[in-house]
């Protein structure tokens, strides 16, 4: 037994267009893992190398303490996976589905299924075909949780979806975490989401992994400083803030391994600190992606 | 039970600090009593759906400063500490009133002319009562 749930060690796959670079990536057991990502990112390919559907060119890949790919056909009963591009039957009901699944999976667990169904307001004997986004994003999740795997691994689970039937899904992930033997690794470009449920987070940028670490670690690493400088006073560069902003006498620093010492380095200089101000994962995504694609293209330059 | 706790999405504040601050509150208008068992955290994660790893951070703060105290096995549950709410609302005075120093600061208002505008708005809201 491990006490990961998902181990990647440089990980990479190299296609025409675009590299996967040197993957690292832990799991816990028990923990939800956000991965963020622009569009293109490489959140897919990171998705479908950890469930065997595309061979990485190198790197040792561990789901469940599995080998993949090798040893995919043992790890799949027990994970959950479901993407936005999975197909379910239009002409078959979501009862035809829940049986096929469940004559597939003997942990299914019937009366969760019932429940689910009543939570996310579906009906069992309506036909794929007549389903909106959202209610089929539902169904598929419906027919992935049923089975009550040890690992979900969901590609995008939130996206498209209206305000409540997102906040029913985040219900039913949470609710998982009951449990704490059981591991969820999603992606998703809504930060809101990510910053709200995960324990873990992932940021990846340009087939690249430029952050992933503890959530609550992370963010309390992170603050914007309000500066107001007098004229003539150059504020100096401090290691640990990744980008400093003068428009007149105000200025805006942020910091990426923020320590008290940051503030006083400045109130030395004869500068003022206004506000210190802590950073939501959004505006630390963005503040991240850009440093780390400036210094990306200048070691490249 | 209901922790009766609410994560507001426009508190520029972390999860984190969200949560410490309501369950102090809860102790100090004495809804949580002293010795009171508290939701763990995966009940408390599941409840807020939030991480377990925020509302384990919020905990291990509060068991720090005395407030909860956690046993391995048993859960969590509010210290035995007879003045805890008078403590806590003491804290947040003292907040108050740092934030009301720092103000006066940026305003250039000298300390001797805050000690008199406190004691002119006390005035006033007695005078209020008074009518």
């Amino acid at each position: 037994m491990t006490d990961l749930a998902i181990k990647f060690e440089s990980v990479g796959k190299k296609y025409r267009y675009f590299t996967l670079e040197d993957i690292h990536l832990q799991v816990p057991a028990g923990q939800i893992m956000g991965l963020i990502g622009p569009n293109g990112a490489g959140k897919s390919t990171t998705i479908r190398i950890l469930m065997g559907l595309i061979h990485q060119d190198h790197g040792d890949v561990r789901v469940l303490g599995h080998r993949m790919p090798v040893e995919q056909v043992a790890a799949k009963w027990d994970i959950g996976f479901a993407s936005e591009d999975m197909r379910l039957y239009e002409a078959m009901t979501l009862d035809w589905h829940m049986r096929f699944i469940r004559s597939i999976y003997p942990q299914w667990d019937a009366a969760y299924a019932q429940l689910l169904l009543k939570r996310f307001g579906l009906r069992a004997e309506q036909k794929i075909k007549g389903l909106s986004h959202g209610q089929r994003v539902k169904a598929t999740l419906l027919l992935v949780l049923a089975r009550r795997p040890r690992l979900l691994v969901l590609d995008e689970p939130t996206t498209g979806l209206d305000p409540v039937a997102r906040h029913e899904i985040l219900r039913e992930l949470t609710a998982v975490m009951n449990d704490e033997g059981r591991s969820i690794l999603f992606s998703s470009h809504n930060t809101q989401d990510v910053e709200q449920i995960s324990d873990q987070i992932t940021f990846i940028d340009r087939g690249r992994v430029i952050d992933s670490m503890d959530k609550e670690a992370y963010l309390d690493r992170w603050r914007r400083l309000r500066l107001e400088a007098p004229s003539g006073i150059a504020l100096p560069a401090l290691p640990g803030v990744i980008n400093i902003r003068q428009t007149g006498r105000l200025a805006v620093a942020t910091s990426n391994a923020f320590v008290p010492g940051i503030a006083s380095a400045y109130e030395n200089s004869g500068a003022r600190v206004q506000t210190i101000e802590n950073m939501t994962l959004e505006e630390i995504f963005v503040a991240k992606v850009e440093h780390s694609r400036e210094e990306h293209e200048e070691v490249g330059a | 039970m209901d922790s009766g706790i609410l994560i507001s999405q426009s508190d520029k504040r972390p999860i984190y600090l969200q949560i410490i601050e309501q369950i102090k509150r809860r102790i100090a208008v004495g809804d949580w009593t002293e010795g009171q068992p508290i939701p763990s955290i995966r009940q408390l994660a599941v409840d807020l759906q939030v991480s377990v790893i925020t509302v384990k951070r919020a905990y291990l703060e509060l068991e720090r400063e005395g407030v909860i105290v956690t046993q391995q096995g048993r859960g969590s549950r509010v210290a035995a500490d007879a003045g805890l709410g008078k403590r806590l609302h003491q804290e947040e005075l003292q907040k108050h009133l740092e934030h009301a120093i720092r103000l006066s600061a940026l305003l250039g208002i000298e300390p001797e002319e805050l000690e008199s505008r406190l004691r002119e708005a006390s005035d006033n809201i007695a005078a209020k009562e008074i009518k």
